[in-house]
């Protein structure tokens, strides 16, 4: 059985259709960000108090708003899982710029004695998060770093064992798929949590990976196809593995998808992110990596293809066009 | 069967019985992280500016004492910051610098005559910087062992100056972190004067201005002399500089006094013994404050010379009388703690949280076997087998390595599901390219098998970079997923490439001529 059989579809083609479609969407993504005051970062990131609490018997959004009305902070109260769980989640901002002692605390007793005075039915705390100011300062700053060292080695690897303008394709992809996750993370209402930031660098690997298949595709077909030009490799590499793109993204889907439905409350960002990612990352592999490394490759190209077979007069024609087109 | 198939079968089996041996049981082998177990999670920093402090200020007393003991007049010596004092107004400047000569080893004196500011020097405060951290993880070491806690983490974390205790399993958070984080710096004064109703009080009586050496202390009035009556807080003069502390005790118990009520027996050291009894000896029918973080716990009236035995009594419970035996014994901080960070799980929701990581990863394995069978056909097997093996290898390494299994752990075990197909994907797509160009079956597994090596060994080592990053990045729970995803990457090599391709040729050595594949 094979989904497709000895395809050739004409990837190269529709790669302005595919860029003008990402760009959609990114900038979309990008508006819907700024609209919204930026991605709304999760506790690990902007520091505070959350608090989830599991009631004995079911109470309404509205009794347990009211419950914690007398905090003097901007309090966020929210259904955590299933409503028969009964489990609420409770979410103070950061006000403190410096921890001093034990005040970082004091959100969470507040939260605690309201509900308790509220004259609620009991409940049990099953778990705090308190994140102070130089916690979360510093997993931002972290946070960048992973990411941004991540792209800056992968490129490196792929530079060295490809070459460059491959490296630029495989990380204008990754970039892509990035922007592309943010974009619906925003649409979904989604925030910016370590898990999240973790799917993200999952998701900057994958795309490479299938990025890499696709080039070393390429770097095999190029020494057996010398006489043709690259975006013709290109798109017979692209075919050539589509099938193998296509399964493994749906292998890796079905997994998170299981995980998305059924891994719970904690993981269910992180599961979005990568169903997210992974088609990203797949679209990416087919429409943009190739594309931009062709683009990029153009003029390395021509230079080759004429030395292997001279015909000077298209030469400059070409590398006009690379040179444009770059 | 040939003698390096035979070789290779070995290899596998082996591979998979010590793997098996090192995480069975895995009740017992496999560590679970605290978002599983259920317990707390805090990061703190040691003040380490209020242990330079103390420094500053102990060396400024001493400093006192050495100057009237060598009688040089000076006008002012006090602090101007932790790690910073100034002499004003002597009068003989030989005199001085002589006699304050061992203050130069830690602190830098300024240039000129007369008028010196002293300046810890950098390289001497780091060090004590230092010094603080690490008796800070001592001390905090030594209360959670004391606590009963199973497997607890008590380490210098990220920046300078930051600790993490990891408390696996422990429910009564608040009584944990009182714990931890309770100073429990234990001073014995004698009370100068006092009790004074007010602060104020306390400063009138000694002419409004408190002389440097003497300092006013608050603290609860004695439950004796109130009757009955709620204690309100009273001001006592004493001493700045503490003449017993509890760095001389040698054990601390919760004990009874004398009408029955919990309190805390001490003991002190030889040395402390010695010096307790000169005190007290010195001081009969005088008041001695015993001070707990700065605050007068009881200021019970000498009786007679006592040497090494004390009582602390107060109003505590049972717990709290229990409590301060055991933050007395493993000594006291350094310096006080800023609480940073804390993240409590309650056994419930890491119960629940594991349920939800097991129902996910056998609903991926499912799914993803079942697409791989029906597409795949035998090969899927392979597939299956694959799969199969990685897992046992992934599992037996994160208990060799003593690895945590964490939450996001789980969706580590579930990508390597997913993603872990994709070598056996890309090889057998390979193969069925290979089956069409009519070499042969055999020709076509060895091309398959050895044209994809290339593209495996680079997809692993990008995916592998960007696992190394995550490991580096994250807090506990990532780090469990960026360990299972490493962990899963290296097996997979060995069973997408080793254990399927010997699987192949099992089949192939079979029957010589091969004309299909199930694939």
């Amino acid at each position: 059985m094979q989904i497709f059989k000895a395809p050739n579809y004409n990837f190269i083609r529709w790669r302005w259709h595919a860029l003008v479609l990402s760009l959609l969407v990114i900038v979309a993504g990008a508006a819907a960000m700024m609209s919204g005051g930026g991605l709304p970062l999760g506790i690990d990131f902007s520091g505070g108090t959350i608090v989830v609490v599991k009631f004995d018997q079911a109470v309404s959004e509205d009794q347990v708003r009211r419950a914690v009305s007398g905090i003097p902070v901007e309090v966020g109260v929210q259904q955590y899982g299933a409503p028969e769980d009964r489990e609420w989640l409770i979410r103070l901002p950061q006000t403190q710029t410096v921890e001093q002692g034990t005040s970082l605390e004091q959100g969470s007793l507040q939260i605690v004695q309201s509900l308790q005075k509220a004259g609620l039915p009991s409940f049990e705390v099953i778990s705090t998060e308190i994140v102070g100011p130089v916690i979360g300062a510093d997993l931002q700053r972290r946070g960048i770093y992973a990411t941004l060292a991540s792209l800056v080695a992968i490129t490196l690897y792929i530079a060295v064992r490809f070459r460059f303008s491959f490296a630029l394709g495989a990380i204008a992809a990754t970039f892509h798929d990035i922007f592309v996750t943010l974009a619906f993370l925003t649409f979904f209402g989604y925030e910016l949590s370590l898990n999240v930031v973790a799917a993200i660098l999952t998701i900057t690997g994958y795309s490479v990976n299938d990025t890499i298949v696709v080039f070393d595709r390429v770097r095999e077909n190029l020494r057996s196809m010398r006489r043709d030009a690259l975006d013709q490799v290109v798109n017979t590499s692209v075919n050539q593995t589509l099938s193998r793109t296509v399964i493994t993204a749906g292998t890796t889907f079905l997994a998170v998808l299981s995980l998305y439905l059924f891994g719970g409350e904690v993981l269910r960002g992180f599961a979005f992110t990568m169903l997210v990612g992974i088609i990203s990352g797949t679209y990416s592999t087919v429409f943009i990596a190739s594309a931009i490394a062709i683009v990029l490759s153009q003029r390395r190209r021509a230079a080759t293809a004429a030395a292997a077979a001279p015909r000077p007069d298209t030469r400059p024609g070409r590398k006009a066009r690379g040179a444009k087109a770059s | 069967m040939n003698k390096s198939l035979r070789w290779r079968g070995i290899t596998i089996v082996a591979v998979i019985a010590l793997a098996v041996w090192a995480f069975y049981p895995p009740a017992e082998k496999v560590n679970l992280g605290l978002d599983l177990k259920g317990g707390v999670h805090l990061v703190m920093r040691v003040q380490t500016d209020a242990a330079l402090r103390i420094e500053t200020e102990t060396t400024v007393e001493r400093l006192r004492e050495t100057l009237a003991r060598a009688s040089v007049q000076y006008a002012k010596l006090e602090l101007t910051g932790p790690t910073e004092f100034v002499v004003e107004g002597i009068e003989n400047d030989q005199g001085f610098r002589q006699a304050a000569a061992e203050v130069d080893t830690v602190f830098g004196r300024s240039p000129g005559a007369g008028r010196y500011t002293y300046t810890m020097r950098p390289l001497i405060a780091n060090q004590l910087r230092e010094e603080a951290v690490a008796q800070a993880l001592q001390t905090i070491e030594r209360r959670v062992n004391e606590l009963g806690v199973v497997e607890p983490i008590v380490a210098r974390h990220g920046a300078a100056n930051q600790i993490l205790v990891q408390l696996p399993g422990v429910t009564d958070v608040q009584r944990a972190k009182e714990i931890i984080r309770s100073t429990a710096l234990l001073e014995l004064k004698i009370v100068e004067q006092g009790p004074f109703p007010s602060q104020d009080a306390a400063t009138q009586a000694v002419g409004n201005t408190l002389p440097p050496d003497l300092e006013i202390v608050p603290g609860s009035e004695d439950v004796a002399a109130t009757g009955g009556g709620t204690p309100t807080t009273v001001y006592y003069i004493v001493r700045r500089v503490a003449q017993i502390t509890g760095r001389d005790l040698r054990n601390a118990r919760p004990s009874l006094d004398e009408n029955n009520l919990p309190a805390v027996g001490f003991s002190l050291n030889q040395d402390g013994a010695r010096r307790f009894g000169d005190l007290t000896e010195q001081n009969v029918n005088r008041q001695l404050a015993i001070i707990l973080d700065n605050r007068v716990v009881s200021a019970p009236v000498i009786q007679s010379r006592i040497t090494d035995e004390g009582q602390i009594t107060g109003a505590f419970t049972q717990q709290e009388a229990q409590d301060l035996g055991l933050v007395l014994r493993s000594g006291a901080l350094p310096a006080p703690m800023d609480f940073l960070e804390e993240r409590t799980v309650g056994p419930s929701l890491g119960a629940e949280s594991i349920r939800a990581g097991v129902t996910a990863a056998v609903g991926g394995l499912l799914l993803v076997v079942l697409f791989m069978l029906f597409y795949y056909k035998l090969a899927g097997l392979n597939a299956l087998t694959s799969i199969i093996v990685n897992l046992m290898i992934l599992l037996g390494m994160m208990a060799y390595l003593g690895a945590t299994v964490t939450l996001p752990g789980f969706a580590g075990f579930i990508l390597t599901i997913g993603m872990g197909v994709d070598s056996n994907v890309l090889i057998f797509e390979r193969i069925k390219e290979e089956l069409g160009t009519a070499k042969g079956v055999r020709a076509a597994v060895n091309a398959g098998f050895d044209r994809v090596w290339w593209t495996i060994v680079d997809t692993h080592v990008a995916s592998l970079i960007g696992a190394l990053l995550l490991l580096n990045f994250g807090t506990g729970p990532i780090r469990g997923f960026a360990t299972t995803l490493i962990i899963g990457l290296a097996s997979n090599v060995f069973t997408a490439v080793f254990v399927s391709r010997t699987m192949f040729e099992v089949v192939l050595s079979r029957r010589t001529q091969l004309q299909t594949l199930s694939i």
